[in-house]
């Protein structure tokens, strides 16, 4: 046995080409020398644009490192901002000066661990409903509980917590409450307009089209404007309402018509044999909407819902034009002390940072949840 | 026998339903509802508003539009002076967010297609960086932007008397561009309308070319007579005119310069602004509209014999195009309302003319409601010109 099986080994190696007549692929085809070859010289064309990409990062790069890292300046002892005047390069020693006031804006410095708090709580409540599993409708309850944890944060003025009036709240806590905030009120709003949008009923179709269509026409500086200037006439003489809710008002108003088309596309998608097997079944028109429509319409906008919540979120920043404090305002606030003018590059880089990761992760968010949820439809 | 009696005789009348629930009694109750309800809301905001308007004694109307406005505009592409009235301010803002507006939507255009067709380059590095281009600018808010723009125009461009000079004649400094402009000459009018006759031309001759190939199957070099249309009308026109080349080039005098024409800091950190940020989406929709034609339409035409030009212009873009209009309409509309920024960075646009006007006489109603009439207008009209074009290239469907 052994002897028949180191035969037909022996065989089947001398039935293979000798290394004479094995022809390799020719060096360039392979290993790192190919990749460049297939990736950035495959035609003139490309060789061009890889050269010309190769200079110009050779141009920028150097003197952007130099800036960003080798000739910053970072915090330290006896950093000042003449340090960072004769240095040249970046100067973050003005961000580490002026973090508290970007991040938090007026809130009073001893409490700031309160909006830290508030932020990190809002973050959290984010991440939990990213989790599908938690898509229950418990998760509401858990909303509703970290809005009056965050609310009392905020405010104070109970467990023995300073109260801190709303016109000094400021910065990313304020940016998070604003778009947060607009979003949820919005979302209920947003779906009784795209349900009268769709409805049968032409008086409410016809408000709801106007009301959507006027919205989306118009941009947000010109809703925010009504709702700073226009708000305090429509009220009845003696009743005030603070800057900050008038804003929120706008935004909601704004919010909810882009939302109502997002959850409208939804609705369109459902494909017309559930709307009439509701009927055949005898379900009224609310009982047809809540149970059958609404639940396979909402999940299939979830990726579209959070593309408009990206938007949304930065779309916020123009409450600065109405003078409201927030992230963006803060870190322009930032700019105004005279010791420290100039270094709008380092203010607006952290800002513009902030503003990135929380984007691009809710970005990547929705592609992964986009594949997710057409999972089940592909075949 | 039972049945056919009972055949013969009248059907059952259907048991009466009470109005509560007959669906077209409901519908109308509700309607009534509803309407009610929004005109009780709207009658209650109108009576508050009049009350604390006649409180605080604001006239009501127009009429301010024809009262001096008396705020000086830095920059206009009308005749304007602080003496002029309120109305002829709103139309300056009007035009200066027009210009702003079609330059942007040019130019993000152009950008946008550029990027769009870098990421999908076989090139390693072309495709990554217009990527990363992408993810940066589409993730950071717009104002943001326009404020690093201004901040980097603003300060760190040198001051007049150290303006940099790049080309002879232009000069960059933190008070905009300074270029050369054309000397007033009464030929640049007829140029103009002969440029704009030449492109009447074309179209006519376009039409007549295609006419002749559907009928006879000869081909006219259509783009070659084109380009000779367009440049040799104005070209002939300005030597009938005498072929005037005086420039009225920029001067330095003092603090500022004279003469020229000039680009403001203002404007251009806006125009860069919107630019790069809506290019950036119009650079994905670019990108999955190509994605989205089927690579097997490139090889039928070109097993058919076209040319990679041909099969670009006659049977990839007709077809990617119909997947890339709706969206970038709505990016063009987003441009257009974002252009309304520029009152951050003290742009005169319409929005910011409206709030000093609001400002200066406390009409708040009426200066938003302008505002909000100008920006549904344009709207309304970029979204009906891109329906009747979407419409154009929609398939024809048999």
């Amino acid at each position: 046995m052994a002897d028949n099986l180191s035969i037909q080994g022996h065989a089947t190696v001398s039935d293979s080409p000798s290394p004479a007549e094995m022809v390799k692929p020719p060096a360039l085809a392979l290993g790192p020398l190919g990749w460049v070859r297939a990736n950035l010289f495959n035609n003139w064309f490309n060789s061009i644009l890889t050269i010309l990409i190769l200079w110009l990062a050779y141009k920028v790069i150097p003197p952007l490192l130099d800036w960003l890292v080798f000739n910053s300046v970072l915090p330290g002892e006896g950093v000042t901002n003449q340090t960072c005047r004769a240095s040249g390069g970046a100067c973050w020693a003005f961000i580490h000066e002026k973090y508290r006031l970007i991040l938090f804006g007026l809130y009073p410095y001893e409490e700031q661990w309160r909006p830290i708090l508030v932020v990190l709580l809002i973050i959290g409540l984010l991440g939990l409903s990213c989790n599908r599993n938690f898509w229950r409708p418990w998760l509401l309850g858990v909303w509703a509980a970290g809005g009056i944890v965050v609310a009392t944060l905020m405010w104070g003025g109970i467990l023995g917590l300073p109260f801190v009036p709303n016109t000094l709240w400021g910065g990313l806590p304020l940016t998070l409450i604003l778009s947060v905030v607009g979003l949820v009120v919005a979302f209920p709003l947003s779906i009784m307009l795209a349900l009268g949008r769709r409805s049968d009923l032409p008086i409410v179709k016809s408000l709801c089209v106007t009301y959507i269509e006027l919205i989306r026409g118009v941009p947000l500086i010109t809703v925010l404007f009504m709702a700073s200037v226009m708000f305090p006439l429509f009220l009845p003489t003696g009743v005030t309402i603070d800057k900050l809710l008038r804003a929120q008002i706008g935004l909601i108003l704004f919010a909810s018509a882009y939302l109502a088309e997002v959850i409208r596309g939804g609705l369109q998608a459902i494909p017309k044999g559930q709307y009439e097997a509701a009927d055949s079944l005898g379900l009224s028109y609310w009982q047809k909407t809540g149970k059958i429509i609404l639940p396979q319409a909402l999940s299939i906008t979830i990726p579209p819902l959070v593309n408009t919540f990206i938007g949304f979120f930065k779309d916020t920043s123009l409450v600065i034009i109405i003078g409201l404090f927030d992230l963006m305002s803060a870190s322009k606030a930032a700019l105004t002390d005279p010791a420290w003018r100039g270094f709008y590059k380092e203010s607006y880089m952290f800002v513009a940072f902030i503003y990135f990761i929380f984007c691009f992760f809710m970005s990547k968010y929705s592609q992964w949840l986009e594949v997710q949820l057409h999972r089940g439809h592909k075949r | 026998m039972a049945i056919s009696r009972n055949l013969g005789n009248p059907a059952p009348q259907a048991p009466r339903r009470s109005l509560i629930n007959d669906p077209n009694a409901r519908a109308v109750f509700f309607q009534i509802l509803v309407l009610g309800g929004v005109a009780l809301l709207g009658w209650y905001l109108v009576t508050n508003v009049l009350e604390n308007l006649a409180r605080q004694n604001i006239a009501t109307g127009f009429s301010f539009l024809d009262r001096e406005a008396s705020f000086a505009i830095g920059e206009s592409l009308i005749a304007y002076s602080p003496a002029n009235s309120y109305s002829h301010a709103l139309l300056v803002g009007f035009l200066n967010t027009i210009k702003v507006a079609v330059l942007g939507i040019v130019l993000a255009t152009i950008l946008g297609t550029i990027i769009g067709i870098a990421r999908l380059s076989s090139n390693f590095l072309v495709a990554k960086l217009a990527s990363a281009f992408v993810e940066i600018v589409r993730n950071i808010p717009v104002l943001l932007q326009l404020f690093f723009w201004y901040a980097v125009i603003g300060e760190s461009l040198p001051n007049p008397r150290q303006a940099l000079n790049p080309i002879p004649g232009v000069f960059l400094s933190n008070r905009g561009m300074k270029i050369p402009a054309l000397a007033d000459d009464p030929i640049w009018i007829w140029v103009g309308l002969s440029i704009l006759v030449a492109i009447v031309g074309v179209w006519f001759l376009a039409r007549w070319a295609r006419k002749r190939q559907e009928a006879t199957g000869q081909q006219f070099p259509i783009v070659l007579a084109s380009i000779g249309v367009l440049i040799a009308v104005p070209l002939l026109t300005w030597l009938a005119g005498g072929a005037p080349t005086a420039l009225d080039v920029p001067e330095l005098q003092g603090f500022n310069f004279r003469g020229g024409s000039n680009m403001s800091p203002e404007f251009a950190a806006l125009l860069v602004g919107l630019t790069v940020y809506t290019s950036s989406f119009i650079a994905e929709i670019v990108r999955s509209g190509i994605r989205a034609v089927n690579w097997g339409q490139t090889e039928a035409a070109s097993a058919l014999g076209l040319h990679r030009g041909t099969i670009l212009r006659l049977v990839v873009l007709p077809q990617a195009l119909r997947i890339i209009v709706p969206p970038t309409t709505s990016q063009y509309l987003n441009l257009t309302k974002n252009s309304s920024l520029a009152v951050a960075i003290g742009y005169p646009d319409l929005v910011s003319v409206a709030n000093t006007t609001l400002n200066q006489t406390g009409q708040a109603i009426e200066a938003v409601a302008i505002m909000m009439t100008v920006y549904l207008t344009i709207s309304l009209g970029i979204s009906l010109f891109m329906n009747w074009y979407n419409k154009h290239i929609a398939l024809v469907e048999r």
